[in-house]
């Protein structure tokens, strides 16, 4: 098909497509004013219900928390996909190479910009922390603090060297906190089925509002979360740098 | 009027997504665009969420019934953004392997797969 | 407030066409980046912090960064393909005796 016709093809179909998303989407409530019983019933009831002040952690990990762990799987199983694709092929060899994304022609790193990662290599991870474990409180949560706390490794790179990330995260660590995290979150729900109720049902004791051991299962969730995501994200970072730094064609 | 133009956001989005796939030479744009695609349901999402006039749904230091937006299509987003991006670094690969294979990463040169 | 939503989503309308747009995918990894933070704005103001804090992290570090790295390795083996062309031409100019298969299998 010549790339003519293609366009001709793409525009009968957005037309179509389009007229009727925007057929469909006139249907809706006016803007702001649509009104989900669900949502109403939740803000109200959670806090009291659960001592978790952030709702939308309580819907990701406690009302809909079989979903998310189906929703943690695609991400496991992508990142398993990812580093597979990306493994040593037949005609491939692995040797560490100098390193030519950063090399300066023999230039040293300054102590200033080290220091500078040290530093912010050790904001960013207690950032993420705090992030993962004040997820049932305030904004945030084990995906979003894993992402955070996996930039740490990053910095450690563009601050340091290759070297020094292959040092500081190594591989086989990454891969057992991500794998850890996975399960962990399955057997968070198992212990619902110990205590008599439903996979995954919130059944610890919920504790006192505003504090960070409260929302029962929640925040043991988060912190699988947090290690499956941060986990996932390093690997899928060490897995790409491999493949540019020392992966070769033969 | 202005209501259907903010709906209309996520259609675009949509559609002009739709068009980087079709038109791409490259498949690294190509998952970009599929990317954008993606974001378009982040857009009509937040849309039907949204309340007048409320808050986020926080009640940290807020007072319990006070108006919030819907928790539940945040809580959809939130897992998407994170896992969409583990996706994406999985077609990333897809892309690398494909130029390893052939060559190029022109989709127009991936007739070799057809046998 | 709703003058800031409307022009939010407006700025993500053209923020996605930029990215379409944009041809070459080393310059995309950085509108995309810039794509990014125009979501971060809309998820923000339309009072939707934790996705926003998901999308800052995940829009301006974890995904450029994979796009440069894909990038990287593509010009790599490019590069490589390139020179084991040219090895291959000054090969078969000194010995051309042998034919192209056995050589392969030789190494």
């Amino acid at each position: 098909m010549n790339a003519r016709a293609r366009l001709l093809v793409f525009a009968l179909g957005a037309l179509l497509l389009g007229g009727a998303y925007m057929a469909a989407l006139s249907q809706l409530a006016p803007l702001g004013r649509g009104a989900s019983a669900y949502a109403d019933i939740l803000n109200r009831v959670c806090v009291r219900e659960r001592h978790i002040t952030d709702v939308v952690t309580a819907v990701n990990f406690d009302y809909r928390g079989f979903d998310t762990l189906g929703e943690e799987f695609i991400m496991f199983t992508a990142v398993m996909g990812a580093v597979l694709l990306l493994r040593r092929g037949k005609d491939e060899v692995q040797a560490p190479q100098e390193d030519e994304l950063t090399s300066r022609r023999g230039r040293r790193r300054s102590d200033a910009v080290a220091l500078a990662g040290v530093v912010f290599t050790a904001v960013l991870l207690l950032f993420g922390s705090y992030v993962i474990t004040h997820g049932q409180l305030t904004p945030g949560g084990g995906f979003q603090g894993g992402v955070i706390a996996s930039t740490a490794l990053w910095l450690v790179y563009l601050s340091g060297s290759y070297k020094v990330m292959r040092q500081v995260g190594p591989k086989p660590l990454v891969e057992a906190a991500e794998a850890l995290g996975a399960a962990g979150y399955a057997l968070v729900g198992l212990i619902g089925l110990f205590q008599g109720a439903a996979f995954l049902q919130n059944t610890l004791p919920p504790g006192s509002i505003g504090s960070p051991f409260s929302g029962g299962t929640v925040p043991l969730i988060d912190i699988a979360v947090g290690l499956e995501v941060s986990g996932g994200f390093v690997l899928l970072l060490l897995t790409f740098m491999e493949e540019v730094l020392e992966i070769r064609l033969h | 009027m202005l209501n259907i133009f903010c709906y209309s956001i996520a259609a675009w989005v949509l559609l002009i997504g739709l068009y980087g796939v079709v038109t791409s030479r490259n498949l690294i744009h190509l998952v970009l665009c599929l990317s954008v695609m993606e974001t378009s349901t982040y857009v009509l999402l937040t849309l039907i969420g949204y309340r007048v006039g409320g808050t986020a749904p926080v009640f940290a230091d807020i007072p319990v019934g006070t108006k919030a937006v819907d928790p539940v299509v945040q809580a959809l987003m939130l897992t998407d953004v994170v896992v969409e991006a583990t996706v994406m670094a999985l077609l990333l690969a897809l892309a690398v392997q494909a130029h390893k294979r052939t060559g190029s990463l022109d989709p127009h040169d991936l007739r070799a797969l057809q046998g | 407030m709703l003058v800031l939503q409307v022009a939010s989503l407006v700025l993500v309308a053209m923020g996605a066409t930029a990215v379409i747009l944009t041809r070459n995918p080393l310059r995309q990894s950085l509108s995309m980046s810039l794509y990014g933070l125009l979501l971060t704005l809309m998820f923000f103001l339309f009072q939707a912090p934790d996705v926003a804090l998901a999308q800052i992290a995940v829009g301006a570090v974890a995904l450029p960064l994979m796009i440069l790295l894909a990038l990287s390795k593509v010009k790599q083996n490019e590069r490589d393909a390139a020179y084991a062309r040219q090895r291959d031409e000054k090969a078969s100019q000194g010995e051309r005796r042998d034919k192209p298969s056995s050589r392969k299998g030789q190494e």
